[in-house]
């Protein structure tokens, strides 16, 4: 056994025997030409080729890994039609009498060259990107075959480094992961690995590269970054293991994906997903939610040395509703507390944070922070199909007073000519037992009900969900709990709202037909439960 | 000629995603539009240019338009750079 260490971008194992990725290496010489002419006409002839394949692609990677990933192919489009480029390239030809390929090769030299002398370790990795275009067309050029061939069983793949298009391209099924000498987390080919759910490693090294073999065996770790050469049986048995709870979750998809949340008697209901920052919406899309049943704001705060600003916020939300497309996303406002907060925030320590100054409390008694959030919101709404809920509910009174800002925050809107939507669904949280107790008081005011379980089993049942030592008292089936989710659930149908149901209780399968019947519209979960919940509903029957 | 100052919010600055939609935008337009930063400036039709420009979060940018649709072209530009940068 031999194991090298890397860096993991995607958590997930592998183990099988190594394929040496080949590229179609086509050796660029420099070949003086009689007919500058002639080879203009070839090179915009292999660009137009380079981009309709780059076309292809793009629609591929759309399905695949969704628009926000998928972009990185429309840009490498204009990078190929870029005029600074595209002079650099005429230019040689023209001036010095030689063929395309050296030209586009010395181009993209020059240009990847600048990406790779900036600071910022980002724009450093765009230098790939130009790499990536200019073989493109080399090999358009050449008119070889852009794609890779792969055939028989799925082996690793190991590569000096990965393009985009080439991690693309390659058949996902005859994919165990992905492991490369060099490369950058930042990298296209890290984000694609990780939308598409392949292990994968990088910076692997020179090592690696000199060792490795084809159809020799090998694991690969992308939790730990490792990647074992020659392994033992124990080590190949751990990572099968891995593997085949991972399939297992790949499979689901394959059969569920797509698939309506239906029971078998016809009863419906919408799975969403949680999230607790932009970047989960991949796993969102990847895991074929309905939309976004909790947002958690708090992310936007906590990551932030400061109170993060009307357009800091507003491009979140922003990027997040137009990465879903027209599903409902749902923000929840600020959720903090002493127990969770940020320093700028200055709060004071409490005795019992959970009963303390938080969420909606917290919102009220400073305005203007919330203002700017709600603000930051209602801008938002603009570019998708966006519902916005208060956390910690216990009174009419904070319902009515947060109703009345956002009412102020909209008519602002309106003053100073800004665009937002009318449609904008307005609901607040199911966590408290009041609430739930007085639910037909507040579901008059609302569109809908959101059930935070967790909370609410604590604020119940009395039970501080952080100690330990109350697991054996702390009965999350408790009737209680049942009775007041389903107390909230009829006070909301009776008053025309709908109620969904984001705490950890909507992704306990063992629930789910309870939900159900009681006319639970919407489930959210972690994205990675969406198709279990699926697959539940879809073997249960009602009408018996 | 009109021209505006930005300051730039978005974490990783103008990156390939917002690079590419200034240039899209950008060709729109027949009027010119140059991005300066530090003393160095980039054609905004240009996608390689801008990226090559680094700019970052923080950075202060001022942004230069001229020509026959300058009024429309600045509109457009700042509802970019507000909504994406």
């Amino acid at each position: 056994m031999k194991i090298f260490k890397g860096k993991g971008v995607y958590g997930a194992a592998a183990a099988g025997k190594i394929s040496v990725f080949k590229r179609r290496d086509i050796q660029v010489k420099r070949v003086k030409v009689d007919d500058p002419n002639a080879e203009l006409l070839r090179l915009e002839a292999a660009k137009a080729e380079a981009i309709s394949q780059l076309r292809e692609i793009y629609e591929r990677a759309l399905k695949e890994v969704g628009e926000a990933n998928a972009q990185i192919f429309d840009i490498h489009i204009m990078m190929i039609e870029d005029e600074d480029f595209n002079e650099a390239i005429t230019g040689t030809i023209t001036a010095q009498s030689v063929n395309a390929e050296y030209a586009v090769a010395s181009a993209a030299d020059n240009f990847s060259q600048m990406f790779s002398a900036m600071e910022d370790s980002y724009m450093q990795a765009r230098a790939a990107d130009v790499k990536d275009i200019s073989n493109r067309i080399i090999a358009c050029l050449a008119k070889a075959d852009c794609q890779s061939e792969s055939g028989g069983e799925p082996v690793i793949i190991c590569a000096d480094d990965l393009a985009p298009s080439e991690t693309v391209t390659l058949d996902k099924d005859k994919v165990l992961a992905f492991v490369t000498a060099y490369g950058s987390s930042f990298s296209h080919t890290a984000i694609l690995a990780r939308t598409m759910n392949i292990p994968a490693i990088i910076g692997l090294g020179d090592d690696f590269l000199r060792e490795i073999k084809d159809g020799d065996m090998a694991v690969a770790d992308g939790y730990t970054g490792e990647f074992i050469l020659h392994p033992d049986e124990k080590t190949i048995a751990a990572a099968e293991e891995k593997r085949r709870s991972d399939e297992e979750k790949r499979e689901l998809l394959k059969k569920l994906k797509g698939k309506e949340n239906i029971t078998i008697d016809g009863t419906k209901i919408s799975i969403f997903a949680n999230i607790g920052s932009v970047d989960n919406i991949g796993s969102v899309l990847l895991n074929d939610a309905d939309g976004i049943g909790l947002f958690r704001s708090e992310f936007l705060y906590l990551e932030n040395s400061d109170y993060p600003t009307e357009e800091e916020q507003f491009k979140a939300y922003k990027r997040t509703l137009e990465s879903m497309g027209g599903k409902k996303v749902i923000i929840r406002t600020l959720d903090i507390g002493a127990d969770k907060q940020a320093d700028y925030f200055k709060l004071d320590k409490e005795e019992n944070p959970a009963l303390g100054l938080r969420a909606i409390r917290l919102c009220l008694t400073r305005p203007e922070i919330f203002k700017t959030q709600l603000r930051a919101l209602f801008r938002a709404s603009a570019y998708g199909n966006l519902g916005i809920m208060f956390p910690m509910i216990a009174n009419v009174s904070e319902v009515e007073s947060a109703l009345e800002l956002c009412e102020q925050v909209k008519e602002e809107l309106r003053r100073d000519n800004i665009e937002f939507s009318d449609n904008v669904e307005l609901g607040i949280m199911i966590e408290t037992p009041a609430a739930a107790i007085i639910s037909d008081r507040l579901a008059p005011l609302v569109d809908f009900f959101s059930v935070g379980t967790n909370d609410l089993t604590q604020y119940t049942l009395a039970c501080d969900r952080q100690n330990p030592h109350l697991e054996q008292f702390c009965d999350v089936h408790h009737e209680a709990i049942l009775r007041l989710i389903e107390t909230a659930a009829k006070n909301a149908h009776a008053h025309g709202a709908w109620i969904g149901i984001c705490g950890e209780l909507a992704a306990d399968t063992e629930l789910t037909e309870t939900f159900l019947r009681m006319g639970i519209d919407e489930l959210s979960v972690s994205p990675s439960f969406v198709l279990r919940v699926r697959e539940k509903v879809r073997s249960l029957d009602l009408s018996k | 000629m009109k021209t505006f100052d930005f300051t730039v919010t978005d974490k990783l600055g103008i990156h390939a995603r917002p690079a590419g939609l200034i240039a899209k935008t950008a060709k729109e337009f027949s009027s010119e539009i140059v991005i300066s930063k530090d003393g160095k400036n980039a054609v905004c039709t240009k996608v390689m240019a801008l990226m090559g420009l680094g700019v970052k979060y923080g950075d202060r940018i001022t942004v230069t338009i001229s020509g026959g649709d300058e009024e429309a072209a600045e509109k457009a530009m700042m509802e970019i750079f507000a909504t994406n940068l």
